[in-house]
């Protein structure tokens, strides 16, 4: 029977309810009195000097409060990088300024250049399109190896080339893996591109900005996955306001999918202007600012080549990637072709020598960050789009060659070349259940059908890994992170039993209203209702790393369950007291305390009483109150993996792609809602087969976003979209954090896509056309010229 | 500036509106009903449908004015009398068909249209009338379900054990 | 966008009246100009909406066998009120867009802006309809004169379309993926005095006839009959199809079309 409360229960979500009947509390949602609003002038070239900005119409514009240039914030800082990259050489990578508003140059479509204030919206844009920006248009830098040719424009004048950084990983590993490869029986070479992608959470960015002059506190009210993480970085970094001085709401937020991890420039600015002119101040972002300001995600080119021997052992791996960063770093840029990305080129197999070549590349265009996987997805493709064609050229079965490399459950804990140790799993199970699920063996009949209908069916399989529960503070700080990512909770219990837990964690659509509670629920034994959630604002709850790469139940839940354990532990004592026994004889179940051997007991709610009204209490051992915080640091990364396998079925008339099955099959560890669970798998696969076969962001020669709104980004729709068959059951528990949970919000998106692209390329080989490969997203238009070239 | 009035939610309202104030801003700014969302500006995404005289609308691609008169429902209309979830809302949150709730408001007046329409749609039919309507979070996977239960239709347990 | 004065007359006549001043221009459903609006790429300072005229609106067959759409009948009505008539013209308007856009979004006003990638103008054309405005009446093959031109003067109304009912008919519609608009395509349509081929969302130079497969579809109309992919040349490249992979779309569409009309 499946529980109905607690861990492992399918609870409903408590979230939804207003949701659902549109009283959610979204950033757009609010308005301040006294409201002014922002309009900003963007630049519509990729690359220019700017020479001059004239707002001397704009200014007398009607409702104009207020127009601001790169001028008003010569004296504040630029918007920080979170993450600095030592290169193969031992030196920092180059680190250009990030103005608020453009000074001297603009570089990339959509760079802020002025901003108006004006009583309305409408009157703020009107006046925004009046100011006149006297750029000198130049050459613009888009294609990444053009932008690393000698010679090539620079798109910070500042810095010594459009190189950012040049890794390698490991650097000590890099003859050896040459020499592998040189001596190998066999090396598959595949060249490919990760495809450049926009996050597009439905809801677009939101900023208002507040200052009270009584006290001198400003309030920024924004659409982010970590507030604390933008009062850090926007106060101590941009604008200088101390931390006390300067509180972040992250109120309801409509998906982030990573896009809204980052610090923004419109964030400072409504911040620094509400402060300017003593009124809030709202900046809502249309879609098709979303699309040349929020930061992008992916766009690597890689070169991998894998060495096997004549059994199919992977013997070594070497990629070479162009990783591109756009115009300026974003706060986590740095990291995610590196670090998120590196580390996991082991994949889950035992390759014994990896090298990875990395160059980080300034182009004119919008910066590019951390999208859903972050690197993972990146390291995923490349790998299992390299093993599927070498298993083509050796005849060896693609599942067979997978198998033959895996890591074995009795490997564990297994530390790979390339930095990390897994701490457990089992890959063939994962394997054995999809595998089953997806009816493998019934796969020829299903061809049979499809060729009846003029159809090529094809599948493709493969095996993914991640790191997640971002992440240990110490190793990321050797690596150049410049956060610690623990995550804190504070659990308060109220005098009549009922707790509230303010935690750092983000919930953006994950449901954390919901899952953490069931936690919290099943350590007291009591109902999950007891139990509120908030999060969401520095005011109220501790520091706070925030939500993205599958950190809050990992990361954030232990700090819960750290804090909850504090509390049983203090009203264990506290009941030991009233029921004048031992500490170490009291036991909680069911929300009872007991005296082992005895019936004694005393109820929960009577001790939490007792804690707010110490009229019999041991107050000569113990404070009164039940109110602990607790701050978890993880010992490693998670480490969820899987395997995922899609059906096909593609028209050799239209090249049109159709997906007919997709099943997958996670270790997640243990799960404390399958519902929510499967629910961020599915998400996850809608994204990473919309990579795969939809999304593409694409800019001309002369920086001009070309798929610059939903007219041309093609968003995966329902119908593009099959039913999933997911599950969970295979479970190798994360063996050092609390919980033994290892995050699941990305690992759709990371094992998607190469189960996408091989299957297409199966379909097509089995259709009699000798194609090896075709780079994301596989549209009609693709297919049909890869068949047919 | 000239006056508008419309019946929204059953209860009649006016306000003052330029030629170019659309429906979706009447609502959220003027009506204070936060719950029909903007989420582009191509009439694409879909969080922005309500319902005018009974049929889906995008109310980011209609102006105000053009509404005058015509009875509007919004996602705040859609709950029972009693304030209790109706039939597709319950649907939604009994199958997980929502995460961030962004485009929620959308796809349960999309559904309400759809099954208004069509009561007993296949699979199918579901996905394709969702076509003018985004979701980021779900993969659709749940939301489909929700809109076949909604229908009265039988549909598998929300999640594995 | 920039602000500008609605007008909602009743009649034709006060809609044509109120078009003559300046920088008026009608308004349909409004499902292509208002995103238009917004990113201010056009700025009218009279709006004259089409919604309120009541003769305007409409499906009918007249004595003729003619089908008789009214300007500012939306693509949801003729998907529904069509079907029985012509049913592969409703099922073209039930291909628009989405529901909400399609409760909107109405035949004058999609002709009027003669899209490169729309579904009506290919309908009106295979059909060799007629167009009718204020003033006068268009042949089809005169109306459309390129991307986004028509024959339409300025200020100029389309009141109704005429759509002679062909013996047999189908629109096959490859969609642009992001926009749903036609990546590329094609409406056949097969009269007693031969076959219409028209081909939308491929050319440069918007909807036009296929002549070629018009001539072997009008000797053997089968799909076998179909002749090669028209030339490249002149197709639109964009980042959703080269013009190779559109010439093949519209020979493939078009075996298809044949074969679905039967």
């Amino acid at each position: 029977m499946p529980k109905d409360s607690g861990i492992g229960a399918s609870s409903k979500r408590r979230e939804d309810i207003r949701f659902l009947t549109g009283t959610g509390n979204y950033t757009d949602d609010i308005n301040l009195n006294g409201q002014a609003y922002v309009a900003f002038l963007r630049s519509d070239v990729a690359h220019g000097t700017l020479n001059g900005v004239d707002s001397s119409a704009a200014a007398g514009m009607p409702g104009v409060v207020r127009i601001f240039t790169g001028a008003d914030f010569e004296g504040v800082g630029g918007l920080p990088c979170g993450w600095q990259v030592t290169d193969r050489h031992g030196q920092p990578m180059q680190e250009p300024a990030h103005p608020v508003l453009a000074q001297g140059k603009v570089r990339h479509v959509g760079d802020p250049i002025a901003a108006v204030v004006a009583e309305t919206a409408a009157q703020a844009r009107d006046a925004a399109d009046a100011i006149n920006a006297d750029i000198t248009e130049l050459p613009a830098v888009v294609d990444m190896s053009a932008a690393l040719a000698e010679g090539s424009p620079k798109v910070h004048d500042d810095l010594t080339s459009n190189l950012c950084y040049d890794w390698g990983f490991v650097e000590e590993n890099k003859d050896a893996v040459a020499a592998a490869i040189d001596g190998a029986h066999h090396v598959t070479t595949l060249e490919l591109v990760n495809n450049r992608l926009v996050a597009n959470p439905m809801e677009p960015r939101v900023a208002v900005g507040d200052y009270a002059a009584h006290n001198g506190e400003s309030t920024l009210y924004t659409t982010s996955q970590n507030p604390h993480v933008i009062r850090l970085l926007m106060g101590a970094f941009v604008l200088g306001i101390p931390e006390h001085k300067l509180r972040v709401v992250a109120p309801d937020v409509g998906g982030g999918f990573g896009s809204k991890i980052f610090h923004y420039a419109e964030e400072a600015f409504c911040t620094f202007a509400a402060k300017a002119i003593k009124r809030p101040v709202k900046w809502t972002s249309t879609r098709s600012e979303a699309f040349i300001t929020d930061a992008h995600g992916r766009d690597h080119v890689t070169k991998i080549e894998l060495a096997l021997d004549a059994e199919g052992k992977f013997l070594a791996l070497r990629t070479d990637t162009l990783a591109n960063m756009g115009a300026y770093l974003s706060t986590f840029s740095t990291s995610v072709p590196t670090w998120l990305h590196g580390t996991l080129m082991a994949g889950n197999y035992t390759t014994p020598l990896i090298y990875v070549n990395v160059k980080a590349v300034f182009t004119n265009t919008v910066p590019v960050d951390a999208y859903r996987g972050a690197g993972r997805p990146e390291a995923t493709f490349q790998l299992e789009r390299v093993i599927d064609k070498a298993a083509r050229e050796m005849g060896i079965d693609p599942v067979e060659l997978r198998r033959r490399n895996f890591i074995q459950p009795d490997q564990f804990p297994y530390a790979t070349p390339v930095a990390v140790e897994y701490d457990t799993g089992n890959y063939d199970a994962t394997m054995d259940k999809a595998l089953a699920l997806a009816d493998w063996d019934g796969f020829e009949a299903r061809a049979a059908e499809s060729a009846a209908n003029g159809k090529w069916r094809g599948r493709g399989v493969n095996s993914y890994i991640e790191a997640c529960g971002i992440a240990p503070s110490a190793l990321v700080g050797q690596l150049g992170a410049r956060a610690g990512l623990y995550e804190s909770a504070t659990v308060r219990v109220n005098a009549t039993g009922g707790l509230v837990v303010m935690t750092g964690s983000h919930s953006h659509g994950q449901g954390h209203e919901t899952a953490f509670p069931q936690v919290i629920a099943e350590m007291i034994g009591i109902d999950e209702s007891m139990v509120e959630i908030v999060h969401g604002d520095t005011a109220n709850t501790p520091m706070g790393m925030g939500t993205y790469g599958s950190r809050s139940i990992a990361v954030g839940g232990s700090a819960m369950v750290r804090a909850a354990e504090k509390i049983i532990n203090k009203a264990k004592k506290i009941a030991a007291h009233l029921m004048e026994a031992s500490d170490a004889d009291v036991e909680l179940a069911n929300g009872e305390f007991t005296v082992a051997g005895t019936d004694k007991s005393v109820a929960w709610g009577d001790v939490c009483l007792a804690a707010y009204v110490p009229h019999n209490y041991p107050l000569e051992d113990i404070e009164p109150g039940l109110e602990e915080t607790a701050f978890y640091d993880p010992a490693n990364f998670t480490y969820p993996a899987g395997a995922y396998i899609c059906e096909v079925e593609v028209d050799p008339g239209t090249g049109q792609v159709s997906i007919e099955r997709f099943t997958a099959a996670d270790d997640f560890g243990n799960v404390i809602n399958p519902m929510i669970v499967e629910g961020q798998v599915h998400g996850g696969l809608g994204q990473g087969i919309g990579q795969a076969l939809l999304e593409n962001c694409v800019y001309d020669e002369n920086g001009q976003l070309v798929s610059g709104s939903f007219m041309d980004y093609a968003m995966p729709r329902a119908d593009d979209l099959p039913n999933f068959t997911v599950d969970h059951s295979c479970q190798t528990p994360c063996t050092h954090n609390p919980l033994g949970v290892k995050g699941c919000g990305e690992a759709g998106a990371i094992g998607s896509p190469p189960a996408v692209v091989n299957a297409v390329v199966d379909a097509l080989q089995r259709g009699g056309k000798d194609v090896t490969h075709i780079d994301m997203p596989l549209s009609p238009s693709r297919v049909w010229s890869a068949m047919n070239s | 500036m000239t006056s508008v009035s419309m019946t929204v939610n059953g209860k009649p309202v006016s306000g003052d509106v330029e030629g170019r104030t659309l429906l979706s801003s009447f609502l959220r700014d003027g009506q204070g009903l936060t719950g029909t969302h903007v989420g582009c500006d191509t009439s694409q995404c879909g969080a922005c449908v309500v319902h005018v005289n009974g049929q889906a609308v995008k109310s980011c691609t209609m102006f105000a004015a053009e509404a005058a008169g015509a009875e509007v429902t919004t996602i705040e209309g859609m709950a029972n009398a009693d304030g209790s979830l109706g039939t597709i809302q319950q649907a939604f949150q009994d199958y997980h068909g929502l995460q961030c709730g962004f485009c929620t408001p959308g796809m349960v007046m999309s559904a309400a249209a759809l099954l208004a329409e069509n009561p007993s749609p296949s699979e199918a039919e579901v996905r394709h009338y969702l076509e003018g309507n985004i979701c980021r979070c779900t993969g659709y996977h749940n939301i489909v379900r929700a809109i076949m239960a909604a229908s009265g239709q039988e549909v598998p347990a929300v999640a594995a054990e | 966008m920039h602000n500008f004065e609605l007008v909602t007359p009743n009649s034709v006549a006060d809609a044509v009246s109120a078009l003559s001043g300046e920088d008026a221009q009608p308004l349909g459903g409004g499902q292509t100009l208002i995103p238009t609006m917004k990113q201010r790429l056009a700025a009218p300072a009279t709006l004259v909406s089409m919604g309120g005229i009541a003769e305007m609106v409409g499906v009918c067959v007249d004595d003729d066998g003619v089908m008789v759409i009214g300007g500012a009948t939306t693509h949801a009505q003729v998907a529904a009120d069509a079907s029985a008539s012509y049913p592969a013209l409703a099922a073209l308007a039930g291909q628009i867009g989405d529901p909400a856009v399609r409760n909107r979004g109405t035949i004058g006003g999609s002709l009027a802006n003669n899209d490169p990638a729309a579904c009506y103008p290919a309908g009106t054309l295979g059909s060799g309809a007629t167009i009718v405005t204020n003033a006068r009446e268009i042949a089809a093959d005169d109306f459309f004169q390129g991307l986004f031109e028509t024959a339409l003067d300025e200020g100029e109304i389309i009141t109704s379309v005429k759509f002679p009912i062909p013996e047999a008919a189908n629109y096959q519609k490859m969609l642009q993926p992001a926009s749903r608009f036609a990546l590329t395509g094609v409406f056949v349509a097969s009269f007693a005095g031969g076959v219409r081929v028209a081909v939308t969302g491929a050319s440069n130079e918007g909807v036009h006839r296929w002549s070629a497969a018009e001539a072997a579809l009008s000797a053997n109309f089968s799909a076998d009959a179909v002749p090669e992919a028209p030339s490249a040349d002149d197709l639109i490249s964009d980042l959703h199809g080269t013009p190779e992979y559109r010439a093949n779309l519209v020979k493939v569409l078009t075996g298809r079309a044949v074969a679905a009309a039967g």
